[in-house]
């Protein structure tokens, strides 16, 4: 049995899981990660994607999440989300929305947001195809 | 004198008013049920938002690498007030409390030949503060049609309100909103967001070392601009509740009130329709007695 680690994940409107897991896989900024008990203390910025929430129980949760950071400290993590979804819950037309707000903002934006921007699109796409099967 | 007919009228109308005011009463009790929930629920986020931004800010130091949005531009000339209100009345005093509020803080800005901008959010506001400072107020937000405010309505204004920033066109910007304290009790509270203040270092001792991916300046900058939209939500359900609160007492109030007048009114209809029957009995009586 491994390990366990109360993990949290919190959007502005409301406090989603909070809940003993044994292992969670955070999309973060520079790579996927993988959180299990007694995980260094570290600070990571979170890009659009999935997150795989191993319970304590065996299941394997998914959520989407759009951007945030987490908090990782040996005994616990916490997610803020700016938006999140459990992915059974995800609308395709929400990602769509959001994929053309971004886009929207693309047109005319300076150099150094473009590239973000570009990112964030690429990355919503990419959530969608994981997410909605086709 | 109003004649009977006029008195009965009267009564009726104010017990349809009376009927009005209580479902308004029972309606805003749901709704600040409602908004109580939603602010509980978006409390650990701001919580935990708090916790973090300390304590980054404690290992990003006085840096001179640390965010403008933080340090903010070293003036002070330029202030910009947001002012969060109701879209619609019948509460009370609660619009007019923050506005005034806002118009203390403008005037004494002024006074000290500060230039002041205002972003008025919600109806309300707007509508008082544009007597006085109708030049000033540069934007305005409708929330009119939002039923139940997301985040997204809250990250709108605080997109606004940095973009304008980053454009150099404001150094302070405060936030007006009314501090929920109870149902009779909501507390209109300025807030500074930019610059931010760091908070109180939190004395846990538990700030770990943290390793930071990617660093944690570049975290930093992202969590400024969060922060600022996390406050404008957090300031945006206070004040939903605190107007339902305050809608709640007026509407009581309101309908104790007409309870009152409809009591006098009906002694006043009874003591005339006696008057009147007893001078019909003296005209029977003395008719009787003349013949």
């Amino acid at each position: 049995m491994a390990e366990t680690f109360n993990f949290e994940l919190v959007s502005p409107e409301r406090l989603l899981v909070s809940e003993t897991v044994t292992e969670v896989v955070i999309p973060a900024t520079e790579g996927e990660m993988t959180v299990m008990a007694n995980h260094a203390p570290t600070m990571t910025t979170v890009r659009p994607g999935v997150v795989a929430v191993k319970t304590a129980a065996g299941n394997t949760e998914r959520y989407a999440v759009f951007g945030g950071f987490a908090d990782i400290l040996p005994t616990g993590c916490t997610l803020l989300a700016e938006s999140a979804v459990h992915v059974d819950e995800l609308d395709s037309t929400v990602l769509e929305n959001r994929i053309e707000a971004a886009r929207a903002e693309l047109e005319g934006a300076s150099d150094e947001k473009k590239t973000r921007l570009e990112q964030l699109v690429a990355e919503l796409t990419k959530l969608g195809e994981i997410v909605i099967p086709a | 004198m109003p004649s009977l007919k006029d008195l009965k009228n009267r009564i009726a109308s104010v017990k349809a008013t009376q009927k009005i005011t209580k479902a308004m009463k029972m309606v805003a009790a749901a709704k600040l049920r409602r908004a109580q929930e939603a602010a509980e629920a978006a409390r650990p986020y701001s919580q935990r938002m708090a916790a973090v931004l300390s304590n980054i800010a404690q290992a990003v130091g006085a840096d001179d690498s640390a965010p403008r949005l933080m340090t903010g531009t070293g003036k002070d000339d330029t202030h910009l007030l947001v002012v969060c209100t109701a879209e619609r009345g019948l509460c009370g005093g609660f619009n007019s409390q923050i506005a005034r509020h806002a118009r203390d803080h403008v005037r004494k800005l002024l006074a000290q030949g500060k230039t002041v901008k205002i972003i008025c959010v919600g109806k309300k506001g707007f509508d008082i503060l544009r007597r006085e400072f109708a030049s000033l107020i540069i934007d305005r937000v409708d929330l009119r049609e939002v039923k139940k405010i997301g985040f997204e309505n809250a990250d709108r204004i605080g997109h606004k309100v940095i973009e304008l920033f980053d454009n150099g066109e404001f150094d302070v910007c405060t936030l007006f909103y009314s501090e929920f304290k109870s149902v009779i009790s909501q507390i209109p509270t300025a807030q500074q967001l930019i610059p931010a203040s760091a908070g109180e270092a939190v004395a846990e001792g538990a700030s770990a070392i943290y390793e930071y991916e990617p660093d944690a300046a570049a975290i930093l900058s992202d969590l400024i601009p969060r922060n600022i939209s996390v406050q404008i939500f957090r300031a945006l359900l206070e004040n939903v509740a605190g107007e339902m609160g305050a809608k709640m007492s007026a509407m009581d109030n309101a309908t104790r009130n007409a309870g009152e007048m409809i009591n006098k009114l009906t002694l006043n209809y009874n003591r005339q329709r006696q008057a009147q029957i007893t001078k019909e009995l003296i005209e029977i009586i003395s008719g009787a007695e003349a013949l």
